[in-house]
C-alpha cells in the first residue's frame, strides 16, 4: 500500500518536472535567440560602429573598402510598412464594420470562414501574385518612369496579405462591445449609421488598435512576399516606382551567397529588425493590457 | 437651419456605410483575386511530370515535395510534445510557481511576434555556423520548430481551459492523482482540439520560406539523402522558380501549395466542427 503510494508520488513529481521543462523550453529557446543574435552581431557592431551602421546611406560590400550602412533600408522598411498598414487598416476596418452591422446576416458568417482560410494563404504565393500580376500592371499602366518594382508594388501585396488579420482582429473587437451602447444610441435618435460608426467604432478603439499593431508587425517582419517584387537595389529610396530594398529583403538577399564580415553585417540587419519588432511587441501587449481592463471595468 | 445640419450628418453616415460596404467587397475581390490568378496561371502547368518526375531540363518539385514532407515531421515531432506539455503546465498547475508562468507567458508571446527571417539568422548561427551541421533539413526542422510553437501552446491551453473544472473534480474525488487526471480525463476531454492545432501548425510549416531560405540551402534540384541533407521546400521552389526564370513552374507550384494548405485548414475546421457538435452534446 505505502509503496504503491510513494510509486504514485514519484511519478507525480516527475511528469510535473517534465512538464515545468516543456513550459521552461520557449523561455530557453527565446533567451538563446536573444542571445545568439547580440553575441554574434556585437563584434560587427564594435567594429563597425552602431551610429555608423544605422545612419550610413551606402551600402556596398563587394568594394575594397565596404561601407554597411542601412539607412536606406531602415527607410525603405518604414515606407512600405507605413503605406501598407494605412491602406489595409482603412479597408479592413471598414471591411470588419460592413460585416458587423451593414450586410445580410446570413452570409456574416460564410464570408468570415473564407477570410479566415485566405489568412492561412503563403506569403510566398502573395508575392508571386505580385511578381506576376502587380508588378507588370503598374509598370504598364501607373508608374511614369516604366518599372513596376518599388514600394508601391511591396504595399499593394502586403496590404492584400494584412487584411485578413485587420478584418477578424476589428471584427472581434466590434463584437464585443455591449449591444447596450448601440440600442442607447439608436434610442437617443441616432441612425443606425451613425450609431456605429461615432459609438461602436471608438468604444472598440483599444482591440482595434491592437489588430494595426499586430499588422503593422506581420508587414515589418514579412521577406517573402516583399523580396518578390521590391527590385532589390540597397539604395535610397526616392519614389514609390524604384528598386529599393526593405530591412528583411536584405537579409535573405544576401544570405544564400556571402561570407565573412558582410554575412555578420546581415546578422547586424536581424538585429535591428529583432528590436524594432520587440518594440512593437511590448506596445501591443500594454494596449492589450488596457483594452482588457477596460472590457473588465465594462462588465462590472 | 438645425434640420439642413442633420439631414448632412445622416447623408455623411450613410455615405460612410456605402463606403464600409464597397470596403467589404474591395477586400473580397482582391483576396479572390489572388487565387483566381493563381489557379488560372498555374493549372496549365501542373502534370505528372512536374510533381513526379525527375529533376532535369525542366524543374520538378519532386525533392520539394520530400523536403517538406522531413519538414513537417521533424518540427512537429519536437514541437507537439513540447508545445502540449508547456500548455498542461500553464492550465493545470496555475496555483504554483506563478512567477514561472508568467515568464513562460512573456515568452511565448514575445516568441509568436518575432519576424521569421530573425528565425532564419538564429537557425543560420546555430545549426548551420555553431553546430556545423551546414545547410540541413534537420535544423531547418528544428528552427521551425520553435517557430511555431507559440501557435502549439496557445492553442492547446484553450482546448484544455475549455474542459470544464467540474470533470477534473470528479476524478479527483473518485481518488485519481493529478497526472492520471491530466491523462485520463482532461487530455482525453481535448484530443480534437489538440489535433486541429497540430493540423494548423502543419500548415504554417508547409506555408513557411524565409526561415528555411537561411536553413536548409534552397538546393531545388537534388532529392534530399536523409535529414541531415540540404533540401529545398514548396514554398521556396515558388521563390526559386519565380525569381530565376521559371515563372510558369512558379504558378503550377503555387497552385500545388495552395491547394495543399487550403485543404490543411479546410481539414481543421472540420474537425473543430466536430469537436464542438460532440462537446455541446458531453459536456
Amino acid at each position: 500500500m505505502n509503496k504503491a503510494y510513494s510509486f504514485i508520488r514519484a511519478r507525480e513529481s516527475f511528469m510535473k518536472a517534465i512538464f515545468i521543462f516543456c513550459a521552461v523550453f520557449s523561455v530557453f529557446a527565446l533567451l538563446s535567440i536573444c542571445a545568439f543574435l547580440f553575441i554574434s552581431a556585437f563584434p560587427f557592431f564594435a567594429k563597425t560602429g552602431v551610429f555608423q551602421f544605422l545612419f550610413g546611406t551606402k551600402w556596398d560590400i563587394t568594394s575594397a573598402t565596404p561601407s554597411y550602412g542601412i539607412l536606406p533600408m531602415i527607410i525603405a522598411s518604414l515606407y512600405v510598412t507605413a503605406l501598407s498598414t494605412v491602406i489595409g487598416v482603412t479597408i479592413g476596418l471598414l471591411t470588419a464594420v460592413s460585416l458587423y452591422k451593414f450586410c445580410n446576416k446570413k452570409i456574416v458568417n460564410n464570408i468570415k470562414q473564407l477570410i479566415n482560410l485566405l489568412a492561412g494563404i503563403p506569403s510566398v504565393i502573395y508575392g508571386l501574385f505580385g511578381l506576376i500580376i502587380v508588378v507588370p500592371f503598374l509598370r504598364d499602366n501607373v508608374s511614369s518612369n516604366g518599372v513596376g518594382y518599388g514600394i508601391l508594388a511591396a504595399s499593394i501585396v502586403l496590404s492584400i496579405m494584412i487584411l485578413p488579420t485587420v478584418v477578424s482582429v476589428s471584427y472581434d473587437a466590434l463584437c464585443a462591445v455591449p449591444s447596450s451602447y448601440f440600442e442607447g444610441s439608436l434610442a437617443l435618435g441616432a441612425t443606425n449609421e451613425q450609431a456605429v460608426f461615432k459609438v461602436m467604432v471608438p468604444a472598440a478603439k483599444s482591440g482595434i488598435l491592437a489588430g494595426v499593431v499586430l499588422a503593422i508587425g506581420r508587414a515589418i517582419g514579412e521577406t517573402m512576399a516583399v523580396i518578390m517584387v521590391i527590385g532589390g537595389s540597397p539604395v535610397m529610396p526616392k519614389g514609390i516606382f524604384q528598386s529599393v530594398r526593405t530591412l528583411t529583403a536584405n537579409i535573405a538577399m544576401g544570405a544564400t551567397e556571402l561570407t565573412g564580415e558582410a554575412v555578420n553585417a546581415l546578422i547586424a540587419t536581424g538585429v535591428v529588425l529583432f528590436v524594432f519588432t520587440l518594440i512593437l511587441n511590448i506596445s501591443f501587449s500594454l494596449l492589450k493590457n488596457r483594452g482588457e481592463e477596460k472590457n473588465a471595468k465594462r462588465k462590472t | 437651419m438645425q434640420n439642413a445640419k442633420h439631414k448632412r450628418q445622416i447623408f455623411k453616415y450613410a455615405l460612410y456605410k456605402r463606403l464600409s460596404q464597397a470596403s467589404l467587397v474591395v477586400s473580397l475581390l482582391s483576396l479572390l483575386a489572388l487565387v483566381i490568378f493563381i489557379v488560372i496561371r498555374g493549372l496549365p502547368y501542373v502534370n505528372f511530370q512536374l510533381i513526379f518526375g525527375d529533376y532535369g531540363a525542366e524543374p520538378t518539385i519532386k525533392p520539394a515535395l520530400v523536403g517538406t514532407l522531413y519538414l513537417v515531421l521533424i518540427s512537429v515531432l519536437i514541437s507537439a510534445p513540447i508545445g502540449i506539455g508547456s500548455a498542461i503546465f500553464l492550465t493545470e498547475y496555475t496555483n504554483t510557481k506563478s512567477k514561472i508562468i508568467r515568464w513562460v507567458r512573456v515568452a511565448t508571446e514575445t516568441l509568436a511576434g518575432i519576424p521569421s527571417i530573425v528565425y532564419g539568422i538564429f537557425g543560420y548561427l546555430v545549426f548551420v555556423v555553431a553546430l556545423g551541421f551546414k545547410y540541413s533539413l534537420l535544423g531547418g526542422g528544428i528552427t521551425l520548430a520553435i517557430m511555431i510553437l507559440p501557435l502549439i501552446v496557445r492553442s492547446t491551453e484553450e482546448n484544455l481551459l475549455a474542459v470544464p473544472k467540474s470533470f477534473r473534480e470528479g476524478s479527483f474525488a473518485l481518488g485519481a492523482s493529478k497526472v492520471r487526471t491530466i491523462f485520463t480525463v482532461v487530455l482525453p476531454c481535448a484530443v480534437s482540439g489538440i489535433v486541429t492545432s497540430l493540423i494548423l501548425a502543419i500548415g504554417r510549416v508547409i506555408s513557411e520560406s524565409a526561415v528555411l531560405i537561411l536553413t536548409i540551402g534552397m538546393v531545388v534540384d537534388k532529392m534530399p539523402q536523409g535529414v541531415s541533407s540540404p533540401g529545398t521546400s514548396l514554398a521556396l521552389d515558388v521563390y526559386y522558380f519565380g525569381s530565376f526564370g521559371y515563372p510558369e513552374q512558379a504558378s503550377a507550384t503555387a497552385l500545388v501549395l495552395l491547394i495543399l494548405v487550403l485543404a490543411i485548414n479546410i481539414i481543421a475546421t472540420v474537425i473543430g466542427k466536430k469537436l464542438n457538435k460532440f462537446s455541446g452534446g458531453r459536456l
